[in-house]
C-alpha cells in the first residue's frame, strides 16, 4: 500500500514537468485527433435552414475528403468524423455559448465550424479562444469578428471565417448589384434619379452596411427615401410596403436573413408594389421559395453565395451535389463545405496537428473553394483571418427568381466587377408591373 | 401616409381583436390566463398546413378541421390541465406558458423552423385611398365583423350566452343556482379555442408560418386586453384598434423604429397596469363582461 501510495505521489509530480514541457513545445498546444480520426464540430441552428445547412455541405465535404483517402499528416491518413451541436442560437445566444463549450470540452472536438448569428458568434468566440480551438465560422457576416483577431490576435487567433467574406468587405458587389437594377430603372422607366428604400432586418450584422448604404447611396444618384427595420422574424411587412409605396420608391434594397424574408417577398408580389425588390433574402434563396409563395417571388433578385455557375471548378458540382443531397439550394451556411476543405488544406500543409502551426498554415490559405478563390487579409490588415472579396477571390452572385428558377443575374461582366461574368448568367429584368407599356 | 396609417391600422386591429376576443373570453369566465392562447391559433395554422400541402385536402375543409380540432385541443387542454390548477392564476399562467413551448417544440421536432406560407382564400389587391389592400384582408375584415355578430348573438341572444355570461359574473352564485361552472368553463375553453383556430384560418394567410409565430402576437395581445380591460370582450376589440394604430403609426412615421412595435404594445400595456389597471373601459365594461 505504502509503495502504491508513493508511486501515486511519483506520477503527480512526474505530471508537473510533463505540462510545464508542453507550454514550451514549438507549436503550442496540440489537437487530441484520437488513434487515426480528427473530430470536426459542426455547430449551428439545426432545426433550422442555416443549421441543416452547416451539417448537409459539412457532409458533402467529408464525403469527398474521404473518398479521396482522408487527412495526411506527416506520411499518416486521418479519416474525419463530423459531431453537431444544436447551437439554437437564432433563439437564444446562451444556449449557443453552452453548445460550444459542451462540443469543445465534452465531445473533445479537434476542429469547428458554424455559427449563424453574428451576436451569436461573437459570443461562441470567447469559448473557442478560452479553449484555442479552431473555428471557422460560415454565416455570420458581421466585420466585428475579424477586428476581435486585429485587436487581440493572441487571444482571438483560432478564428477564422469560412465564409461569406464580411458584410463591409462585400459591400461593393452590393453597390454593384443597386448599379444593375439602377441601370434597369433608368433605362427603361427613364427615371435618372431612382428613389430607393432599404428594408432590412433589425440585427447586428446589418448595422454597418445600412450606415455605409445610406451614406453612399446619394454619392450615386439614388435618392433614398428611408430605411425601414422590422424585426428578424417578422410575420408581415405590409405597413413598411405601404409606406415604401406611399414613399414612391422604384426600387427596394432588403437585408433578410431571418424568416421575415418569406414575408418580404411574398407580400411584395402579393400587392404588386411598384418597385424592384433585391438584395440580400436568406429565404428566398431556397430552392422551395418559388412553390411556399406560389410564384409570388417572381422578379424577386438577392444575393446568393452560391449558384450554378461557374466560379471555380467546385462551384457547380458542390451547387448539384447539394441539390441533390437537401433538395434546397444552399445558403451561406453551406460555406462549412469549403471550411472543411481549407481545414484539410491547411492540416496537410501543415503537415502536423499542431494548433499553432495549422493556424500559420490557414493564414497562408490560398484554395479553390465552391464560393471562389479562398484567400485571408493578411495579419496586419484591420480584419485579418476573413477572406478577401472581389474578382479574383470571392465574388459571390445575384441570381432574380424567373419562371420557377433562379437565374444569376451577378457578376454582370461590367467595368466594375472587371469584366467578371460566369457562363449561364443572363441579364437582370424589372418586374413587369413596373414597366409602362 | 394617413391613408396608409388607416388601412394598415384597420388591417391590424382585426388581426389583433380577433385573438384577442379568445384569449379574453376565457379569462372572463374561467379566470384563465391562457398564454397558449396564440399556440394554439399557430397549432390551428400548422392543421391547415398539413392538410393543404401534405393531404391534399381543399382549403375550406381544412379551414374547418382547423377550427374542430384546436377546440377539442383546448378543451383537452382545460380538461387535464387547467382545471387541475385553475385557483391559482400564476399556475395557471406558468402552465399554459409550458403548453404553448410543448406545442412550439413538437412543432419544430415534426416541421423544423422553416417559414412556410399559406395560400390566401382569394388572391389579388386593390387600390384603396392610394394604398393597396389583399382581397385577403377584406375577406379577415368580413369575418371579423361576422365573428361580432355571431359573438353577440351567443352572448346575448342564446341560453348558452346567458349561462357563460352568469358563470363569468359570479361563478359561485351560478353554481348555486344549479350551473354546472367546470362544464360551462370547459364548453368557453372549446370556444375560445376555436376561435384562435378561426383566427388561423383568416389570418395565417396574411402572415408567415413558422413554430416561433405565438410569441409576438402573444406580446400584443396581452397588451390589447390590458388596455380594454382583462375579460371585456368590447374593449379587447376597441384595445386592438388602439394598438394596431400605434404600432402602424410607429412603423410609417418611424421607419428606423418599426422593430419597435412589439415594444410599444409592452410600453402601453405597462402604462395602463400602472396608471388605471382595470383598463381603459374600467369598471362598467367589467361588469358588461361584452
Amino acid at each position: 500500500m505504502k509503495r502504491y501510495k508513493k508511486a501515486k505521489i511519483c506520477s503527480v509530480w512526474s505530471v508537473i514537468p510533463a505540462f510545464i514541457l508542453m507550454a514550451y513545445i514549438p507549436g503550442g498546444p496540440a489537437v487530441q485527433a484520437a488513434e487515426d480520426t480528427i473530430k470536426i464540430g459542426v455547430i449551428g441552428p439545426m432545426k433550422y435552414v442555416q443549421g441543416i445547412h452547416h451539417l448537409a455541405a459539412a457532409e458533402i465535404a467529408r464525403d469527398e475528403i474521404m473518398a479521396a483517402g482522408g487527412i495526411s499528416v506527416g506520411g499518416k491518413q486521418y479519416k474525419i468524423r463530423l459531431v453537431q451541436a444544436d447551437s439554437n442560437e437564432i433563439a437564444s445566444v446562451t444556449d449557443a455559448v453552452n453548445a460550444m463549450e459542451r462540443i469543445i470540452a465534452n465531445e473533445k472536438v479537434d476542429f469547428i465550424v458554424g455559427g449563424f448569428r453574428s451576436e451569436a458568434t461573437l459570443a461562441m468566440m470567447e469559448v473557442n479562444a478560452d479553449y484555442k480551438t479552431i473555428f471557422l465560422s460560415c454565416g455570420p457576416a458581421s466585420p466585428d469578428l475579424s477586428v476581435q483577431v486585429a485587436k487581440n490576435y493572441n487571444r482571438y487567433k483560432y478564428w477564422f471565417r469560412g465564409g461569406p467574406p464580411n458584410s463591409i468587405s462585400s459591400a461593393p458587389s452590393a453597390f454593384m448589384f443597386i448599379e444593375m437594377v439602377a441601370g434597369a430603372v433608368r433605362k427603361e422607366l427613364g427615371i435618372e434619379k431612382p428613389k430607393i428604400a432599404i428594408l432590412a432586418d433589425k440585427a447586428l450584422y446589418i448595422e454597418p452596411a445600412v450606415k455605409m448604404l445610406e451614406s453612399q447611396l446619394p454619392n450615386r444618384g439614388l435618392e433614398v427615401v428611408g430605411t425601414w427595420r422590422p424585426s428578424f422574424t417578422a410575420s408581415s411587412v405590409m405597413t413598411e410596403l405601404t409606406a415604401i409605396k406611399a414613399a414612391g420608391a422604384q426600387m427596394i434594397f432588403t437585408y433578410a436573413a431571418g424568416s421575415a424574408g418569406v414575408a418580404y417577398s411574398n407580400q411584395w408580389g402579393e400587392l404588386k408594389i411598384p418597385a424592384g425588390m433585391f438584395g440580400l433574402n436568406v429565404e428566398a434563396q431556397r430552392i422551395q421559395h418559388w412553390k411556399n409563395t406560389e410564384g409570388r417571388c417572381a422578379y424577386l433578385a438577392m444575393t446568393a453565395f452560391f449558384a450554378k455557375a461557374a466560379a471555380t471548378k467546385r462551384s457547380i458540382p458542390f451547387y448539384d451535389k447539394f441539390v441533390a443531397k437537401v433538395g434546397d439550394t444552399p445558403t451561406s451556411t453551406a460555406s462549412s463545405y469549403d471550411a472543411i476543405w481549407m481545414l484539410k488544406d491547411a492540416i496537410e500543409r501543415a503537415g502536423s496537428l499542431q494548433k499553432d502551426a495549422i493556424v500559420t498554415a490557414l493564414e497562408k490559405t490560398n484554395f479553390e473553394g465552391a464560393q471562389g478563390r479562398l484567400v485571408y487579409y493578411p495579419n496586419d490588415h484591420k480584419w485579418p483571418h476573413d477572406l478577401q472579396w472581389g474578382p479574383g477571390f470571392v465574388t459571390m452572385f445575384s441570381v432574380q427568381w424567373r419562371d420557377g428558377e433562379m437565374k444569376v443575374v451577378w457578376p454582370d461582366g461590367s467595368k466594375a466587377i472587371r469584366g467578371v461574368r460566369y457562363e449561364g448568367t443572363v441579364d437582370y429584368k424589372l418586374p413587369p408591373w413596373m414597366v409602362k407599356k | 401616409m394617413l391613408s396608409g396609417i388607416i388601412v394598415n391600422t384597420l388591417v391590424a386591429g382585426v388581426i389583433y381583436a380577433i385573438l384577442a376576443i379568445g384569449f379574453s373570453l376565457i379569462f372572463g369566465v374561467a379566470k384563465i390566463l391562457n398564454m397558449a392562447h396564440t399556440a394554439l391559433y399557430m397549432v390551428a395554422g400548422f392543421i391547415i398546413f398539413i392538410g393543404l400541402q401534405m393531404i391534399g385536402l381543399p382549403l375550406y375543409l381544412c379551414d374547418i378541421l382547423a377550427i374542430v380540432l384546436t377546440a377539442i385541443l383546448a378543451m383537452i387542454c382545460y380538461r387535464l390541465v387547467f382545471d387541475r390548477v385553475k385557483i391559482q392564476t400564476s399556475a395557471v399562467m406558468i402552465i399554459s406558458i409550458a403548453l404553448a413551448m410543448l406545442f412550439q417544440e413538437l412543432l419544430l421536432m415534426q416541421f423544423g423552423a422553416q417559414p412556410r406560407q399559406i395560400p390566401p382564400f382569394i388572391p389579388g389587391y386593390f387600390e384603396f385611398l392610394g394604398s393597396r389592400v389583399t382581397y385577403q384582408h377584406i375577406f379577415s375584415f368580413a369575418s371579423f365583423l361576422a365573428l361580432i355578430c355571431a359573438i353577440w348573438f351567443l352572448m346575448i341572444k342564446t341560453r348558452l350566452g346567458k349561462i357563460i355570461r352568469a358563470v363569468s359574473e359570479d361563478p359561485e352564485v351560478s353554481n348555486l343556482m344549479g350551473i354546472n361552472v367546470t362544464r360551462i368553463s370547459l364548453i368557453t375553453m372549446g370556444i375560445s379555442g376555436g376561435l384562435a383556430g378561426f383566427a388561423a384560418v383568416i389570418v395565417v394567410p396574411l402572415f408567415t408560418l413558422h413554430s416561433l409565430m405565438w410569441i409576438s402576437p402573444l406580446v400584443t395581445i396581452m397588451a390589447v386586453v390590458v388596455l380594454g380591460g382583462l375579460g371585456s370582450i368590447k374593449g379587447s376589440v376597441i384595445g386592438a384598434f388602439i394598438l394596431g394604430f400605434a404600432e402602424t403609426a410607429v412603423s410609417m412615421l418611424v421607419p428606423l423604429g418599426s422593430f419597435l412595435s412589439g415594444a410599444v404594445s409592452l410600453t402601453i400595456m405597462i402604462l395602463v397596469l400602472i396608471i388605471r389597471p382595470e383598463g381603459l373601459f374600467g369598471v362598467a365594461f367589467e361588469e358588461e363582461r361584452l
